[in-house]
């Protein structure tokens, strides 16, 4: 397969699971703003989420308020914001026209259709219950092409590269929002119970795990069990270990005459998340220990990109062009 | 302009039904305008589902448009396409020999068969060219020649397309989409069929791979998902089973050209490239095109890769070289042309010059260089002010321009707003040239849908029409 035809599966993918994982960040955030607690603590939160999708400094540009609606409306609108929902969804549409030849025709007409309705979207529809709902749609809409992709494409190369681009960007966005909460949460400290029980199940809820977490543990919510959930439950769908564990078995499958050291980097973190130990986690220090994780992610970005993709020299240029 | 009178490809001009259109002029007026109407709809509606669309250049982004689709076939009977063919063989093959001469020996120059500067000082003339072999003498393997008919049911051909022509892959949806709504009309009709172009292509590409390449690998290279002819480059890459590339997937590396693939460098033989001469290559050509491939001339001169078609074919298409293609006819093949050239007046000759100026309400005048209806002037539908504003243009540097009898396009009867009406139409054939010349019956009808315009391009309103060449 050719490698430019690769690294637009591969981005396709990223930007459509990024959108989700934005639509989720904002979620969240939105739902814990609804709880009472003073000015000072909304601003801190937003603050922190723009921080976690790496927004703050552009927003701070900006001179918005960090107030819900205006920090969603640049999350969610803004043509300029290169992590706006908005924007992935292009990027992904226009990555997959770029490749509609290697897709079926439902995963184009999934990911077009997907478009030309966040096309129509505008700033009204954030507005009262608006904002929960359109989550809800983006979330859904993520789920269909990637059901489409798994339901209708050739169990090939082309299907490896989409996978993997929807994980290593899952593990990623995962890292960061338990970094984000977890700081604010664990720091935040004044809050009595209740408070506190309902922001850590907003947290659960907004990756799909406040069932998850019921069933597993059959126990109350703490900080640590939920680190550990995310983190270290292989059957969890979205924690590190399980979207590792993913990535390295999709790299075994592509793997090519250059692409042993990526494996093993990939398969050594896949390990260490198999086989750590929750404690030892929290040892090193929950930030530190993300931190790094998410370095490594990006590391084997670019390794994949280096031995399958475009080069990462070029590779701004070249998604440069498909926004 | 006003055309008052043309050729019917329906009905003749006493207005009786030709008889190769009896059956399906039956089937019409049996038909209801609804159901007619309904079909347009529905093949509209398909069009834009599968994506079958052109990008429009300087719209908002992601704008596409539709080609509009026609559902009234042109029919033409069998035997007037065997002439037609014995017609495009002759001439593609003239023309292919003489783009070899004019890059080797330029004997038809030595002749005094056309004059050395209208060729050699012609922008589309490529000295980087000069003394290369191409395989089997090959340079324009895929042709589009655009003919019309006109008068009392004559063809001519109106210009030859041998850089990148287009408008193939619009031939076959046409095709697949006429057998989805009516296929009725094929138990009635034996019509030639066109969906094994790709196929026909494939093999010419392969045909023409260099010497002691065995199983040689093709690929399509397009300027991106941006042009406008994006959708036809994805559908034959596709229909071929080869890969579609832009110039970025590909390098030179010792005296080979690579696609980069996601298990390495793979060679790539034989290059159909939809990307013009210009932007090949930035180290050869335009240094700030980034569609090319740095070094790709240099390979190609040294035979390491073919393209399809080869540099320095607009030589040959040019409107100052088409008056000589009948020259070329008897000059290579020893035959009389088959199909008509229009007659043309190069108004550099005086003698064309003063009859041109004497008679410009009635002849279109173009610029030699000039595309798109771009520096063109139409006598009849022109003002006396237009007129004598070209006039002075002529008389500034003659040379620039050629003129050419108004020639009233034949029309077929279409679906418009206002029902069943004549519309002008042209034709372009697709002509293979591998290791034989061939093509599928027929090719691509456009028609001119606003009442009178003669104008076919997409680009300008004009729409498509399935096109039956009928088997006898």
């Amino acid at each position: 397969m050719l490698s430019r035809t690769a690294d637009h599966l591969f981005w396709m993918a990223r930007y459509m699971e990024r959108a989700e994982n934005v639509a989720r960040m904002l979620d969240v955030n939105y739902r814990m703003s609804l709880l009472p607690q003073s000015a000072n603590d909304i601003e801190r939160q937003w603050r922190a989420a723009l921080d976690t999708m790496g927004q703050l400094e552009q927003y701070e540009k900006g001179g918005g308020a960090y107030q819900p609606l205006e920090v969603m409306r640049f999350m969610v609108l803004d043509r300029q914001n290169s992590s706006s929902i908005y924007s992935c969804l292009r990027a992904a549409r226009e990555n997959a026209h770029a490749v509609r030849g290697t897709l079926t025709s439902e995963l184009w007409e999934t990911t077009n259709a997907t478009w030309i309705a966040m096309r129509s979207f505008n700033q009204v529809g954030l507005e009262g219950d608006g904002a929960s709902e359109f989550f809800e749609w983006v979330k859904f809409r993520s789920h269909l092409s990637r059901g489409v992709t798994v339901g209708t494409m050739l169990r090939d190369e082309s299907l490896h590269f989409i996978r993997l681009g929807t994980f290593l960007e899952r593990g990623d966005s995962t890292a960061r929002l338990l970094d984000v909460k977890f700081h604010e949460l664990s720091t935040a400290g004044k809050h009595d119970d209740a408070a506190e029980y309902y922001q850590w199940s907003a947290l659960l809820r907004s990756v799909s795990a406040f069932e998850i977490f019921r069933r597993v543990y059959r126990d109350v919510i703490t900080p640590t069990r939920v680190v550990e959930l995310l983190t270290l439950r292989r059957d969890m769908p979205r924690s590190l270990a399980c979207c590792m564990e993913e990535v390295y078995g999709l790299l075994q499958q592509v793997s090519n005459q250059r692409s042993a050291e990526t494996e093993r980097r990939a398969g050594e973190l896949a390990a260490s998340l198999r086989f750590g130990r929750i404690d030892d986690i929290f040892e090193e220090g929950l930030h530190e220990y993300l931190t790094g994780f998410i370095e490594r992610i990006a590391d084997l970005g670019n390794q994949i990109s280096n031995d399958f993709l475009v080069p990462v020299v070029t590779q701004s240029e070249s998604q440069l062009q498909t926004m | 302009m006003t055309v008052t009178q043309f050729f019917n490809e329906m009905t003749d001009f006493g207005g009786e039904v030709r008889p190769h259109y009896e059956k399906f002029s039956n089937w019409l007026q049996t038909t209801p305008p609804q159901r007619l109407a309904d079909k347009r709809e529905a093949a509209d509606a398909l069009f834009h589902r599968v994506g079958i669309t052109f990008a429009v250049y300087g719209e908002a982004e992601g704008t596409e448009r539709l080609i509009p689709f026609d559902v009234i076939p042109r029919i033409i009977p069998a035997k007037e396409w065997i002439d037609m063919a014995a017609g495009l063989r002759q001439r593609v093959k003239a023309l292919n020999a003489f783009i070899h001469d004019i890059y080797h020996d330029q004997e038809i120059l030595k002749a005094g068969r056309i004059p050395s500067e209208q060729v050699l000082a012609n922008a589309q003339y490529r000295p980087e060219m000069q003394g290369v072999d191409v395989p089997d003498n090959i340079y324009a393997a895929i042709a589009g020649i655009d003919v019309v008919r006109a008068g009392v049911g004559e063809y001519y051909v109106l210009e030859d397309n041998l850089r990148v022509p287009s408008g193939v892959s619009y031939m076959i949806e046409d095709r697949k989409m006429m057998m989805r709504l009516f296929p009725e009309l094929f138990a009635k009709y034996r019509v030639a069929p066109v969906e094994h172009y790709p196929d026909l292509l494939l093999d010419t590409l392969r045909a023409i791979s260099q010497k002691g390449v065995t199983n040689p690998s093709v690929v399509v290279l397009t300027p991106g998902a941006y042009n406008s002819a994006y959708f036809e480059h994805a559908f034959l890459a596709q229909q071929m089973g080869v890969e579609l590339v832009e110039g970025r997937d590909l390098f030179v590396d010792d005296g080979h050209v690579y696609q980069r693939t996601t298990q390495g460098p793979q060679k790539v033989d034989v290059i159909y490239r939809r990307v013009d001469d210009d932007f090949l290559d930035p180290l050869a050509f335009r240094p700030d095109s980034m569609l090319g491939v740095p070094g790709l001339l240099d390979v190609y001169r040294e035979g390491g890769v073919t393209l399809a078609n080869a540099i320095g074919t607009g030589v040959a298409d040019d409107k100052s070289i088409y008056p000589y293609v009948p020259d070329m006819i008897d000059f290579y093949l020893g035959e009389k042309p088959l199909l008509n050239n229009v007659p043309t007046y190069m108004l550099r000759k005086k003698e064309d010059l003063a009859y041109t100026l004497a008679n410009l309400a009635e002849l279109v005048v173009k610029e030699v260089h000039g595309a798109g209806g771009y520096g063109m002037l139409v006598g009849p539908a022109s003002t006396k002010e237009q007129i004598e504003d070209f006039r002075k243009r002529i008389l500034a540097s003659p040379e620039k321009y050629i003129a050419q009898p108004t020639l009233s396009l034949s029309a077929c009867p279409t679906f418009v707003e206002s029902g069943v009406a004549p519309r002008h139409i042209d034709l372009r054939p697709f002509v293979l040239s591998g290791k034989e010349v061939r093509f599928v019956p027929g090719g691509l009808t456009r028609v001119a849908l606003k009442e009178g315009s003669l104008v076919v391009n997409s680009s300008q309103g004009g729409g498509t029409k399935d096109t039956w060449v009928l088997e006898s």
